[in-house]
């Protein structure tokens, strides 16, 4: 490797415009005559609008127009999607109901858009916002997923009956049901996996901007996948066609995947400034965030493993309830299902298999991917188990995961998915090595002489990123391939930019994509631009999300720099009058191997330019674009060990240390990809012990605020203590698997498995509050 | 926010008088920590906002001997901050320095949060422990008699907490458990000891706000060691109940944090 290739701790490129507040990001941008937005939202979680009267505010001073749900009607724009069908198991497709971008008839969770109003100031926007009067006539809510399947709920969409959106099933029943009836041992557990709120640094914001001069659509948006927000837009929304708006997604401060999907503010953005004759900008305050990004996980699971008498496992059952909230968001559909019932096997040859999902309406934010997307939950569903099954069978954790590891690959799950590599006894061994786990039993008695509980807690985790291949994704459902696109433009003087259809907001793809020029061409970093995030520029993209950046997009990157070198190759042959099989590119010289007959990089690529003397027929330039499509997911795999330390009167539980053993296959910047970590285990850690959305009998959001929704602070977390193993994955070029959602979904049962194992009973659910640990232990006395 | 009018009050005299002329509708800004995020969200609404921070009178710190007199526009940060109260009266010392974090901590101010008595604030438990007084711009008011419940004073319209004062105690300590969101206490207990007399202050935990723990202090008068609180516990139906936490934990609460204030001084 090169000081700034493959494997190089490079500093970030993008931090010094980040850290001195330089960043540019959607509210940062300003157009002449813009006027702002403010949305009229729905204090109710169930209600019929009776009608909306903006006379009043239609008259307050600068104000420029009022748009209600009619007048969007009237207009034909269309409902929000859900783009991934799903059929229950009677083959029936799933039951969308309509989802209007503002509500004109009925409203299903307090903050759902009903009316804007477009101002010239932001203050004076929310005067005349608060002038609006809705009236509405109060339904009965339901909040809890089960609750809204039982007989006499309050019913949210005529298209969803029962308020089941589909009854799904993975594996084979029969044969797990005859599993089960030779099971020496079943471990039972009910598990909860509670709803999060993504909470990015910079919440979401949109500027729409009609030229009508031009007829074209400008629309700058928080957004992760700019390219699918257009096409979105257009084909279904009927906002403006795809050729005439462009869609611009500048620095973007955090997602999570909050900003995969596209909102009803984004849209009323571009259709106002339509209306209106004004760009319109709308930046949602901390409030707006929380009751209208879409919320994470929300499930509730019956989950039983059969074991024979050696503690094989024989198989699994899992009967999971997903709470989808008031509509179905984007990609909503896949998350319970082919995210997270595809992932059910674990890093465990499984047998049997059978998984029933049930997704549902109920009056709340609706719910999407959130950091890690179904694979947290099949993760806190598995490792949870295990670790219980271990100690019901009075052996070690670690011991019961050994017996039952995958250690032959390609490995054929029950549950679709095919792993192409792993090594989990090395990141078990690993991880076990660097949490002295050996020792634990004597550190666990010293703090028992001060009055605490030391607990330890495992989770071997195995995930899928990458989504793909395009084919196999469209016969699951997507409405969308999943492949990604690249351009590499290497200039006349040798500079290069790459540009991408991935997104960053937070990835760091401005250092890690250069490092494969400095890689491919011993080319300086600096001498390379990356160019993402706007429709005018990079012709089309998937965006970034299921930590698909690097398998995919990095992959579009390299099949396009394939290309690049094998011309450049061409022209140095044709201008050192050599064989093209005996050029090799280094260190920013092309050579003749073995020779000291040498260009500089940058005269072939002025010869590229120029044209004077290339070979015959080849044309002038040095550009190429690529599509990368995969040939199957990529599965990083891991253990996580964590040790905490819970003080019995208050119940408060300290994480005194957490290991991360992680196999993300090749590694490019091992500084980021530990960057990844802390923030994944950070976020996983969050949702274990301290976040937890609460609402109540009414529907109205308790935790809509930092003040009562806890985001986890550098004080609640230990120095991580991370390391990787390393098996490539044959299916990418690079062998690399994704590193992005690994910490998220690995963390939360190694936690709680550690607390559990503290207090000496199961029955807790996440967040973990001192509350709740405390009154766990007064149930074992 | 909606619109109001800003005034730098020079005096406390002349911030009255701004109030009586902003017609009630006025409200008095010290550090603002509470009052202008409520007024962001459109919760609050004052007519005038009367800044209290820059009059002179309002500012100091006098440790007569052991009585200490704090001004009521002094920051949380400057009391954790100031060697003579730190020599006489360490716990209150290091209570400021518990409060918030260090941009709260530079801006809010001693007298904004006794006039606020919000039910998690810290400072009331002091002063209720303390038996200190709170002085205004017409009297002087035993802590006792100033705290009334969940937001709630003995303050009458228009009058401004000009400073605090108390009898430095041979022994005091803060103890705290905090609310994992918020930050703020969930309960806090202060505990101070004068000879062998030993009163206890409480916040975060009542259902009516700050209370003094009259039943632990009998205890520790009698033995100032955390084991005589073990068999004793506050009635938790008179504890506050919320999200975060219910009144049989809460009540749990006052016992833990009480004995471990005593603890770091008996």
């Amino acid at each position: 490797m090169g000081v700034e290739g493959i494997g190089a701790k490079v500093l970030r490129k993008e931090d010094r415009r980040f850290i001195t507040g330089r960043g540019r990001y959607v509210d940062d941008m300003s157009v002449p005559g813009m006027a702002y937005a403010v949305f009229v939202r729905s204090p109710h979680a169930h209600a019929k609008i009776g009608g909306v009267d903006t006379g009043a505010a239609k008259s307050m001073p600068g104000v420029v127009g009022v748009l209600t749900g009619e007048d969007l009607r009237g207009d034909g724009i269309g409902n929000l999607i859900c783009g991934w069908m799903v059929h229950s198991k009677d083959g029936s497709p799933m039951k969308m109901g309509a989802w209007p971008a503002l509500a004109a008839d009925v409203v299903r969770h307090v903050g759902q858009a009903v009316a804007v109003v477009v101002a010239r100031s932001r203050d004076e926007a929310r005067d005349a916002a608060e002038a609006v009067a809705v009236t509405y006539e109060e339904l009965p809510a339901v909040i809890e997923a089960a609750k809204a399947l039982e007989p006499g709920a309050p019913q949210l969409h005529p298209e969803a009956p029962g308020n089941l959106i589909f009854d799904w099933e993975l594996g084979d029943k029969a044969k797990t049901d005859a599993a089960f009836a030779g099971a020496a041992h079943v471990t039972k557990l009910h598990i909860v996996n509670n709803r999060l709120v993504p909470n990015p640094l910079e919440p979401r914001a949109a500027l729409g901007q009609y030229d009508a001069a031009d007829d074209h659509y400008t629309l700058w948006t928080t957004s992760q996948n700019p390219h699918v927000a257009r096409l979105v837009m257009s084909a279904f929304y009927n906002v403006a066609p795809e050729h005439k708006l462009r869609v611009i997604a500048p620095d973007v401060g955090g997602g999570f995947g909050s900003k995969i999907y596209i909102y009803p503010e984004e849209i009323v953005c571009l259709w106002a400034s339509r209306r209106t004759g004004v760009p319109v900008k709308w930046t949602s305050d901390r409030t707006e965030a929380f009751l209208t990004d879409a919320h994470g996980r929300d499930h509730v699971t019956e989950v039983e493993l059969a074991l024979d008498a050696e503690h094989k496992i024989l198989g699994l059952k899992v009967d999971t309830i997903a709470n989808l909230g008031a509509y179905m968001s984007l990609f909503s559909s896949s998350v319970p299902t082919y995210l997270y019932a595809t992932l059910l096997s674990g890093q465990y040859d499984i047998p049997a298999i059978h998984a029933n999902v049930r997704t549902v309406y109920t009056n709340t934010v609706p719910v999407d991917a959130y950091r890690g997307a179904g694979r947290p939950e099949a993760t806190y569903v598995l490792e949870r188990t295990m670790e219980t099954a271990a100690r019901e069978l009075g052996v070690s954790p670690a011991e019961l995961r050994r017996k039952n590891f995958i250690r032959s690959f390609p490995y054929q799950t029950q549950v679709i998915m095919t792993y192409d590599a792993g090594d989990f006894d090395a990141s078990l061994n690993a991880a076990m090595a660097a949490a002295d786990v050996a020792g634990f039993e004597a550190r666990r008695t010293e703090a028992a002489a001060k009055g605490k509980l030391r607990g330890l807690g495992m989770s071997c985790y195995i995930e899928a990123c990458g989504i793909a291949p395009s084919k196999a994704v469209g016969s699951l459902g997507a409405g969308v391939g999943l492949w990604e696109s690249a351009e590499v433009r290497v200039n006349p003087v040798g500079t290069v930019e790459i540009l991408t259809g991935s997104h960053s907001h937070g990835q760091g793809h401005e250092t890690t994509f250069a490092q494969l020029i400095a890689e491919r061409f011993g080319l300086p970093v600096d001498n390379v631009q990356v160019i993402h995030g706007d429709t005018d520029k990079v012709q089309f993209g998937m965006g970034t999300y299921g930590s698909r950046s690097g398998a995919v997009g990095m992959s579009a990157i390299v099949k396009a720099l394939d290309k690049v070198e094998a011309k450049a190759k061409k022209i140095a042959a044709h201008l050192l009058e050599a064989d093209e099989g005996d050029i090799e590119i280094s260190g920013g010289e092309v050579r003749i191997a073995g020779t000291d007959r040498k260009l500089g990089w940058h005269e072939v690529c002025l010869a590229a330019y120029t044209g004077h003397n290339l070979p015959d027929g080849m044309e002038p330039g040095l550009k190429e674009g690529a599509f990368y499509d995969p040939q199957n997911f990529t599965f990083p795999a891991g253990c996580y060990i964590c040790e905490v330390e819970v003080d019995p009167e208050t119940g408060k539980t300290e994480v005194l240390q957490f290991v991360a053993a992680d196999d993300f296959g090749r590694v490019i910047n091992p500084m980021i990809v530990e960057g990844q970590v802390h923030g994944g285990i950070a976020q996983g850690i969050g949702q274990a012990l301290l976040e937890g959305v609460s609402y109540d009998e009414a529907g109205q959001l308790v935790t809509a605020s930092f003040m009562d929704y806890t985001m986890p602070r550098a004080y609640d977390l230990p120095n991580f203590v991370v390391s990787t193993t390393e098996t490539r994955t044959p299916s990418n070029p690079l062998g690399m698997k994704g590193c992005g959602e690994a910490g998220a979904i690995g963390s939360p049962p190694a936690v709680i498995n550690a607390i559990t194992d503290a207090i000496g009973t199961n029955d807790l659910t996440m967040p973990a509050t001192p509350q709740k640990v405390w009154a766990a232990l007064k149930t074992v006395g | 926010m909606y619109e109001t009018t800003y005034h730098r009050a020079s005096s406390v005299a002349d911030a009255v008088r701004i109030a009586g002329e902003s017609g009630g509708e006025g409200k008095f800004l010290s550090g603002g920590m509470t009052l202008l995020p409520t007024m962001k969200q459109r919760l609050a609404a004052p007519s005038d906002l009367i800044d209290l921070r820059h009059v002179p009178e309002m500012k100091g710190i006098a440790v007569d001997a052991r009585r200490v007199c704090i001004g009521g526009g002094m920051t949380h940060g400057e009391i954790a901050e100031s060697a003579d109260i730190r020599a006489v009266a360490p716990g209150f010392a290091e209570l400021a320095g518990l409060i918030g974090d260090p941009a709260v901590r530079h801006m809010g101010t001693i007298g904004g949060s006794v006039a606020n008595n919000d039910p998690a604030a810290d400072y009331p438990a002091a002063l209720l422990a303390l038996d200190g007084l709170i002085h205004t711009d017409r009297r002087e008011v035993p802590a006792a008699d100033f705290f009334r419940g969940l937001f709630e004073t003995a303050l009458e319209e228009g009058e401004i907490v000009t400073a605090v004062s108390f009898e430095a105690p041979d022994a005091s300590a803060y103890e705290k458990f905090r609310n994992p969101a918020s930050r703020y206490a969930m309960c806090g207990a202060y505990v101070a000891r004068r000879g062998t007399d030993v009163r206890v202050g409480v916040t975060g935990a009542g259902a009516d706000g700050v209370f003094r723990w009259s039943a632990a202090e009998q205890a520790l008068t009698q033995t100032f060691d955390p084991a005589a609180l073990d068999r004793l516990t506050v009635d938790a139906g008179l504890m506050l109940s919320d999200l975060h936490g219910s009144s049989i934990y809460r009540a749990n609460l006052v016992t833990v944090v009480t004995k471990r204030a005593v603890a770091k001084v008996a």
